[in-house]
């Protein structure tokens, strides 16, 4: 976790405004989700503190990606509670779009807009949703695109760039809007295997940055070296979770273990 | 009397080119303005069904919407005409009473068409749009829309084609169109060949020409397409 009196680090993408260091970012509690009557997620309880990278692993079908989507409210829970800046999301009240703005996501299948240029891409939501003008929101998609390489795609359109190229202007397109926390589901999961070095080198210095980030990946080196939390979910429940040197050095549960066996 | 002679006769000595050309522009009228206003009336249906799915709330919306598509599509198109002449809009003209008719048929059918196209988008288009904080009709609007009319151009097309055609049954409601006129033009003349023929190869070459453009501008929206 990032140190409260030290943000030296932080570049102008991060929102370092002031804000409660001490408050925790993101509470979840007792999280519940069915598909169809089928238990998914059968009571999360997670706090998400600013700078935490979070690194969310399991088997396929544990619920990590729905644990994600529960968060911004992709998916909409039917339990528990997640208090985003002190904000209630279930709450019917709560207005949901002005906190997604504040919660960038990152997709398996990047979902750039075809039909856009990349630079249209990054400045679609900012100028649409009133958070910048349009001069400044190119402004910051080069300084942002230039940053992960890829400046001179800026009047490019997405299929015209490699899954790495898409993966990298995604992560971009969620850091236009100044989010406080990235969500990433499975950010290298539909890369070659050649791309997934690229991606997760702009994710390593995103989380250097100070960056509150949550990941779910398959990718247990970056796990290890980038987060500060491992949660292993296992059949909707959080199984074990600990910094990675706890839970890849010394797995508790037998589940974990023969996880990790397979994994890694 | 030679042929040329027959149409001389016809169609330009006594006036009659002014009638067809007369109903040639009213045909064309009466297309152009049903077709934006079946497009228009398509998009909101299909958005309005889009949202209403699975939304308690907005059940009656679903139910209008079903209704609307399942009355228009269910009475022929003539029978439309004549209600909407003689008691809807009594007293107005007939080609707006037409514009309005076909426009309205059209609609019912583009709805599905829209919704289709709508339901071609991936569906992690909305997601990516809504996860940047836009609302379900933002995203709609810049996100998912633009793409669902690329993926229905050629949809839209062939109705303009069926709508051209339908809409030679508009002489019901005192509208001259093309038909109509051709009509006109064998009644007074007692030439029956020539104006209805003429009439035939008028909307030939329209729908020929336009399913020309049509393949024109598909090959052109392939080759400038930047999706995959």
């Amino acid at each position: 976790m990032i140190n409260a009196t030290d943000k030296s680090g932080l570049p102008d993408g991060v929102n370092n405004a002031a804000f409660d260091w001490t408050e925790k970012l993101i509470t979840v509690t007792g999280l519940e989700k069915r598909f169809g009557g089928v238990p998914v997620l059968c009571g999360i309880d997670v706090e998400i503190d600013r700078g935490d990278v979070i690194c969310v692993i399991g088997p396929s079908g544990s619920g990590k990606s729905t644990f994600l989507r529960c968060l911004n409210l992709l998916e909409k829970p039917d339990g528990g509670s997640i208090v985003f800046e002190g904000d209630e999301l279930t709450d019917k009240k709560t207005d949901v779009n002005r906190h997604r703005q504040k919660m960038g996501m990152v997709f398996q299948q990047f979902n750039l807009f075809p039909h856009m240029t990349v630079l249209e891409n990054l400045t679609c939501a900012p100028v649409m949703l009133k958070k910048f003008t349009k001069e400044e929101a190119e402004e910051k998609a080069m300084t942002l695109l230039a940053r992960v390489g890829l400046a001179d795609r800026a009047a490019s359109y997405p299929n015209q760039l490699s899954g790495g190229q898409k993966q990298r202007v995604a992560i971009v397109r969620a850091l236009c809007m100044e989010p406080d926390v990235m969500l990433f589901d499975e950010p290298t999961s539909a890369l070659d295997p050649e791309m997934v070095g690229e991606v997760l080198d702009v994710m390593k210095e995103l989380a250097e940055s100070g960056m509150t980030m949550v990941v779910v990946t398959h990718e247990m080196g970056f796990a290890r070296e980038v987060s500060n939390r491992v949660i292993f979910l296992d059949e909707g429940v959080i199984a074990e979770e600990g910094t990675p040197a706890e839970v890849f050095g010394n797995p508790k549960s037998e589940r974990l273990q023969s996880f990790l066996s397979k994994v890694l | 009397m030679s042929w040329f002679e027959k149409l001389h006769e016809t169609f330009i000595a006594s006036g009659h080119y002014k009638l067809i050309l007369n109903g040639f522009k009213n045909t064309i009228i009466i297309t152009l303005g049903a077709l934006l206003i079946g497009v228009v009336i398509g998009s909101v249906i299909a958005i309005a069904k889009y949202f209403s799915e699975g939304v308690p709330s907005m059940k009656a919306v679903e139910v209008i919407c079903d209704f609307y598509v399942t009355v228009i599509r269910g009475i022929p198109v003539v029978v439309l005409l004549l209600i909407f002449y003689f008691i809807v809009m009594t007293g107005a003209e007939g080609v707006p009473v037409a514009i309005l008719t076909f426009g309205i048929n059209s609609g019912a059918y583009m709805a599905e068409v829209v919704r289709s196209g709508i339901n071609a988008v991936d569906k992690g288009q909305m997601e990516a749009g809504r996860s940047l904080g836009m609302s379900k009709l933002q995203a709609m609007r810049k996100i998912v829309f633009p793409q669902a009319i690329r993926n229905i151009l050629p949809a839209i097309g062939n109705e303009m084609i069926a709508l051209l055609k339908e809409t030679s049954v508009a002489g019901y409601v005192a509208v001259i169109d093309l038909t109509r006129a051709g009509n006109l033009v064998r009644n007074n003349t007692f030439d029956a060949i020539n104006p209805l023929m003429l009439v035939a190869l008028v909307y030939l070459v329209l729908v020929v020409g336009l399913t020309r453009l049509l393949k024109v501008f598909e090959r052109k929206l392939a080759k400038s397409d930047k999706r995959n």
